[in-house]
């Protein structure tokens, strides 16, 4: 039998369609019939009516019906369903046969042409006898016809033509050849549907007819049947509510059935069929839920229904069939629009499908491989008549028997044989590839990731088993990693040993390689011996020798291996293999380590690799090597074995290149830095591990990054979380897991021994220039050369400062802005051991705050680390924050003789400028001399001298000093002008150091200057005494170059009698000078007021009597009256 | 973090990590096909996966921890449990074992979980670590046997 066997026969698969033959059309020669034929078939749309046509010749013969019985009692029906009857419902037999005849009504042949017509439909009802079939007539015509009714002479020979043709009006049709062909045969084939569905009708009542001459005991298959058939009729009608119904009747009655060995496989074959059927109409229904259901009915009914143990593997190649086919059913539906989800999806019916498939492959393996010398029986038993079967379901050798045993044991045998050898060509592999990769698509598509891997292992086995190794490991490579990145151990073993198997198969020496490494390390679940046998062959492998064999493999296919592996001993130069340890897990695992964060450049940098093996026997490696980041290093971290040649492998467990199962091997490097590298990092960018011969085969385990492999990062996390206790371990024993990883390092420069010492006096003052003092003292053993000082404002301030800061090496001069904020470099020689330098330096800052300040020394000296020479360049930072304050503060004021504030100076009158010097400074200041330099506009009346000069202030001490000045006349009468600037010579008073005088000058402010008409001053002695007279004599100076009037008059006062005139009016000259005289008599002590005097300017009555008094005194002291000889009160 | 997976008739119960999904215990009554059990518990971890993502967004923390049943196979039942921190426990019993209705699984996924919370709860359990726990396997025993 073809594999095929068990695929359902396609005309079950179809959609059934009302089948209409049309006859009379020459569709070959004839160009409209042609055309009429064309708009039948082509381009069907599915708003179409559900037909299918055949063109068929007036002479066709259709398959002969058998005479109708008029009993069923004597009838034992040989089968349930026969083998050609859909295809004759569906091809053979039509619903409806149409002729087609070409005739005009006012055909001038008409009655000719009327018996012609007339006979040709007598041919078609004759080849149809006994049969329902409808018989219609279309006429095709060349003129359009009139609206009914209105061509008489059309209607009287249409039913004249009817008479003739024992035709129905209804059966006859007119297709008027123009140009609405399509729309006049829509007409036409949905007049053709109705025939057709009353034609399907009728047969399902012919059908339905036949029960009630049925008996239950011996028509059981008929009742199956007759449902059956009604169930398919209905679907030609297009009624499929009722035919979903017929075929859930006939699958009921189906298991109803007495089910025996014999008949087993017809009941199965039987019940798939309608159990398609009805999984199918309810898909098409929108009821998936139903079609589900009814599968699991089905499969729960048929799954024990075995039958012939011998035959087992019928059984399961038919289950994985229905699977198979509910699979594609429901994909078909899918792809119509239905939603699957992922716990319900066809991925899992076809996983079942391959399931049995497998099941399938072992029944046969058992049942059919026994006698391998066994030949094919001849006569074959499967060799029917016909070459096909009567029914559904049967056995070849025994059709159409229904009794329980067998009619011939003998030929039942055969028969059975044959069916196993058959079996037994059968390539089940590829069946259940096919079923597994399409359960993989589908999983794929409904999000299940881990459905999808154990599928792919499935067919990576099963491609394995079909000697695909190629494929196989393909296969399984790809979904390793999926179970390592998961972590399920268990599963990756079993993956990895069938991988294995198919890598010695293939002689893969990289492969076999990896995946030995992996079983027997620690991701490993295999027994010890398992893993112990594996590294014996790794050994081997290494050594270039040929591996034993896998267990549980083909014999066939180890002897080929064996073939291989010797063709790879001879082939054997150095070939390398590496192995990049981040996608593995294998047996070695290593962690490598730098001691420190950073490494001084004057001390070796030390590196620990640690290695560990937990592979059941020891084992030797030939190679240790650390790549860094600056490869120039590499060389001092590599470990070789010494005693190259010799047979390295050979585990002694007191080498050190040695590793023993389940010890922690730490390795030790150190190489000293190079000068350049200071300041930069060292990465260990790989470890490389190497087993085998360097001349011969040898793995290179790679480790990026110096450590982990694919299940590191996990044990790392869950170590770091671990409570255990490490327990303290014996010197050489390290505890894996406590091992930390520092992949990287720093080289940093060389600690500096020297010290940086600065004295100072802070805070600074404004723009003084102010020493600092650096002391550097070596601590260093040889001699400190190149000492280069960088002194100033450290980088990276506020940018203001760096306009407002200067720094210079030199005391005696002032900076001023080119001086730098930053010296940098200033060469200061070598210091021998213990010398020391003294460096003064000088900043001046012009404005306030604070600044921080760097004094960075850096120098060379050599050294000798692990032997070698270098010269290190260290450097030492001081910073220090300095604050700038001002020395003092300066107030100016204008004042009147008097010492009253003046609001404005007038011109030629004296005034005086008072200065007060208040010190802010923590440190005394002496201030070494002051000096005014006037505008102009004033001049000083006698020669100004500073007051304060050599005078030394401390903290919040006050210094005043003021001169006495007048304006020149201006010219407006009133303006405003500079009064000059003010010298301030100072220096800080300091036993530190040496100080430069600092000149600080103060602009002092404008001042108004205005003219004035009439100057007055009086002359008075400094004190009266009580009754005895005083003279007091007022000068009033015209200022104007007119004549002025004056009037003036002197009020009384209660403390003063007094003689002179009281009041006047006179006249002073431009220019001129007028003096008055009065004599004061006091009469009582004390300071009293003098008598005021009013002036009033007739010319100038702005200018008040007031304003003028300011310039007179307004006050003088009486002292009593001493008695005589009482000097006492005269002392006083 | 735990996937459990307890076949009955078969019995297993597979317990896995959270983020990772790795075996905690898994324990499968018989032993033979083991394998095969495995395979069912990892491959039901996609349909608890998807079931945790889906629940996430819609309900927030109020959640039911128990799953229910993942998906029905030929042959066995697979139930699953996610606990409050995503550990997952899978139950895979016999199709045939009728013995077992909603219930009674639920019931054991609390046993379990219990179970489990109080492995969590010794302080010499590493979270993460595969248990290895006399009175978590005596429960899981006592479990399979009732359920066989």
């Amino acid at each position: 039998m073809s594999p095929a066997q068990w695929d359902l026969p396609p005309e079950l698969c179809c959609r059934p369609m009302a089948f209409v033959a049309l006859t009379g059309l020459d569709v070959v020669y004839n160009a409209i019939h042609r055309a009429i034929w064309d708009a039948f078939c082509a381009n069907r749309r599915a708003d179409r009516v559900p037909i299918s046509f055949k063109v068929l010749p007036g002479d066709h013969e259709y398959p002969k019906c058998r005479t109708k019985r008029t009993s069923y009692e004597w009838y034992i029906p040989k089968g349930i369903l026969k083998t050609g009857w859909m295809n004759k419902h569906l091809n053979l037999v039509p619903a409806l046969v149409v002729l087609f005849y070409e005739l005009d009504w006012d055909d001038p042949q008409w009655k000719e042409k009327q018996s012609e017509c007339a006979t040709k439909v007598e041919i078609v009802r004759t080849s149809l006898q006994g049969r329902n079939t409808k018989v219609a007539v279309v006429l095709i015509q060349k003129k359009t016809p009139l609206p009914p009714g209105e061509d008489l002479v059309a209607s009287e020979r249409a039913s004249a033509l009817c008479g003739a043709c024992d035709l129905s009006g209804k059966s006859l049709f007119v297709l008027p050849h123009t140009d609405h062909l399509v729309g006049y045969i829509i007409r036409l084939e949905n007049a053709f549907y109705e025939h057709a569905q009353t034609y399907y009708y009728n047969e399902i009542r012919r059908v339905k007819s036949h029960k009630e001459f049925l008996n239950k005991t011996t028509h059981q298959l008929l009742f199956v049947r007759h449902q059956f058939k009604m169930g398919f009729f209905s679907e030609l009608k297009q009624d499929t509510q009722n035919a979903l119904k017929y075929y859930r009747t006939a699958y009921s009655l189906i298991h109803e059935l007495r089910a025996h060995e014999t008949n087993m496989l017809e009941i199965k074959t039987m019940a798939g069929f309608i159990n398609y059927k009805i999984c199918r109409l309810c898909f098409q229904h929108n009821t998936p839920l139903d079609a589900i259901a009814q599968f699991r009915k089905h499969i729960d009914l048929c799954k024990k229904k075995i039958g012939s143990a011998e035959l087992a593997f019928e059984h399961t190649a038919w289950m994985s069939k229905q699977f198979q086919s509910f699979g594609d059913l429901f994909d078909e539906a899918i792809k119509l629009g239905l939603t699957a989800i992922q716990t319900q999806n066809p991925g899992f019916y076809y996983q079942q499908a391959a399931y049995y498939a497998q099941e399938r492959k072992q029944q046969a393996g058992q049942l059919c491989g026994q006698e391998p010398g066994m030949g094919y029986p001849a006569p074959d038993p499967l060799e029917t008549p016909s070459g096909a079967l009567d029914f559904y379901g049967q056995r070849p050798w025994r059709q159409g028997h229904q009794s329980i045993d067998p009619p011939d044991s003998e030929k039942e045998k055969q028969g059975i044989l044959a069916l196993q050898v058959k079996e037994r060509d059968v390539l089940h592999s590829e069946l259940i590839i096919a079923l597994l990769s399409n359960a993989v698509a589908q999983f794929k598509k409904y999000k299940c990731p881990r459905m999808k891997s154990h599928l792919m292992v499935q067919m990576g086995e099963e491609y394995y088993h079909a000697k695909d190794y190629t494929k196989a490991l393909k296969l399984l490579d790809y979904v390793m990693c999926d179970y390592r990145t998961e972590r399920w151990w268990s599963l990756l073993t079993s993956i990895l040993c069938t991988a294995l198997k198919c890598s010695y198969l293939m002689g893969q020496v990289k492969d076999y390689i990896t995946y030995s490494m992996e079983l027997v390390g620690r991701a490993s679940v295999l027994p010890e011996e398992q893993k112990s046998r594996i590294e014996k062959n790794l050994i081997k492998v290494l050594m270039n020798e040929v591996p034993e064999p896998e267990p549980d493999c083909d014999p066939v296919s180890v002897k080929a291996a064996q073939m291989l592996w010797s063709d790879r001993i001879s082939l054997a130069g150095s070939n390398e293999i590496t192995i990049e340890v981040q996608d593995y897990v294998p047996f070695v695992q290593c962690k490598a380590k730098f001691l420190s964060p950073s490494f001084h450049i004057d001390e070796p940098v030390q590196l620990h690799v640690y290695v560990r093996a937990d592979c059941p026997h020891p084992v030797r490696f030939s190679k240790l090597c650390v790549s860094l980041s600056n490869q120039e290093y590499n060389q001092y971290c590599l470990l070789e074995d010494a005693s190259k040649g010799k047979d390295i492998l050979e585990p002694s467990s007191q080498e050190n290149m040695c590793l023993v199962p389940g010890k922690t091997r730490k390795y030790c490097f150190k190489f000293v830095a190079k000068t350049e590298d200071v300041g930069k990092k060292i990465e260990i960018t790989s470890v490389g591990f190497m087993l085998g011969r360097e001349t011969g085969r040898h793995v290179y385990l790679n480790w990026r990054g110096g450590w982990g492999d694919a299940a590191s990062s996990h044990e790392t996390l869950q170590a770091s979380r671990s409570f255990k206790r490490r327990t303290r371990f014996p010197e050489q024993h390290v505890d894996w897991d406590t091992v930390s990883i520092q992949s990287s390092t720093m080289i940093i420069a060389r600690v500096p021994k020297i010290s940086v010492q600065l004295t100072h006096e802070p805070p600074t003052l404004t723009k003084e220039m102010y020493c600092m003092t650096v002391t550097i003292q070596s601590e260093e053993d040889t001699v400190a050369k190149d000492i280069k000082l960088t002194a100033g404002l450290k980088p990276g301030q506020d940018a203001n400062l760096t306009q407002s800061t200067q720094i210079t090496l030199s005391g005696s001069e002032v900076c001023d802005d080119s001086h730098p904020a930053l010296l940098p470099d200033i060469p200061l020689g070598d210091l021998q051991p213990g010398q020391k330098i003294v460096k003064p330096l000088y900043i001046r800052c012009v404005s306030t705050g604070s600044r921080i300040l760097l004094f960075h020394v850096a120098y060379s000296v050599s050294a000798t680390v692990e032997g070698k020479d270098i010269t290190c360049k260290c450097h030492k930072d001081e910073t220090v924050t300095v604050e700038t304050v001002v020395p003092f503060e300066v107030a100016m004021k204008f004042v009147s003789s008097k010492f009253e504030h003046l609001e404005r100076v007038y011109v030629d009158i004296p005034f005086l400028l008072m200065m007060d010097i208040l010190s802010a400074s923590p440190w005394p200041i002496e201030l070494v001399n002051s000096e005014v330099q006037l505008a102009s506009s004033m001049t000083a009346i006698d020669q100004p001298q500073s007051q304060v000069e050599g005078v030394t202030l401390q903290t919040s001490e006050c210094a005043s000093e003021c001169f006495l000045l007048k304006c020149p006349p201006v010219q407006n009468g009133t303006s405003t002008v500079a009064s000059g600037q003010y010298i301030i010579s100072w220096k800080r008073k300091s036993t530190f150091s040496e100080t430069s005088v600092v000149r600080t000058i103060i602009i002092l402010p404008h001042v108004m200057v205005e003219n004035i008409p009439l100057y007055v001053h009086a002359e008075l002695p400094s004190f009266g005494r009580v009754r005895e007279s005083l003279s007091v004599r007022y000068h009033l100076e015209n200022r104007t170059g007119l004549v002025q009037d004056v009037e003036i008059s002197v009020e009384p006062s209660d403390a003063f009698m007094f003689s002179g005139l009281k009041q006047v009016r006179m006249r002073i000259l431009p220019g001129a000078e007028q003096e008055m005289l009065y004599n004061f008599y006091p009469l009582m002590a004390g300071y009293q007021v003098l008598p005021q005097l009013n002036i009033n300017l007739m010319r100038f009555p702005n200018i008040s009597s007031q304003l003028l008094r300011r310039f007179l005194p307004s006050r003088i002291f009486v002292k009593p009256q001493g008695r005589n000889g009482d000097t006492s009160i005269e002392a006083a | 973090m735990t996937t459990r997976d307890v076949p009955l008739g078969t019995v297993q119960i597979g317990i896995c990590s959270g983020h990772v999904n790795y075996p905690l215990y898994i324990r499968s009554v018989p032993t033979q096909g083991e394998l095969k059990f495995h395979y069912t518990v990892h491959t039901s971890l996609d349909v608890v996966e998807e079931k945790i993502s889906g629940v996430g967004k819609a309900l927030g923390d109020q959640r039911e921890l128990y799953l229910g049943l993942l998906y029905p196979t030929e042959d066995y039942k697979v139930y699953g449990y996610v606990t409050n921190s995503k550990v997952k426990f899978v139950i895979v019993v016999d199709s045939s074992n009728t013995s077992l209705r909603d219930n009674e699984i639920r019931s054991m996924f609390r046993k379990l979980h219990n179970s489990f919370t109080d492995v969590m709860c010794n302080p010499f359990y590493n979270p993460g670590d595969p248990i290895q726990s006399k009175a978590f396997d005596s429960i899981v025993s006592a479990m399979m046997v009732q359920a066989c």
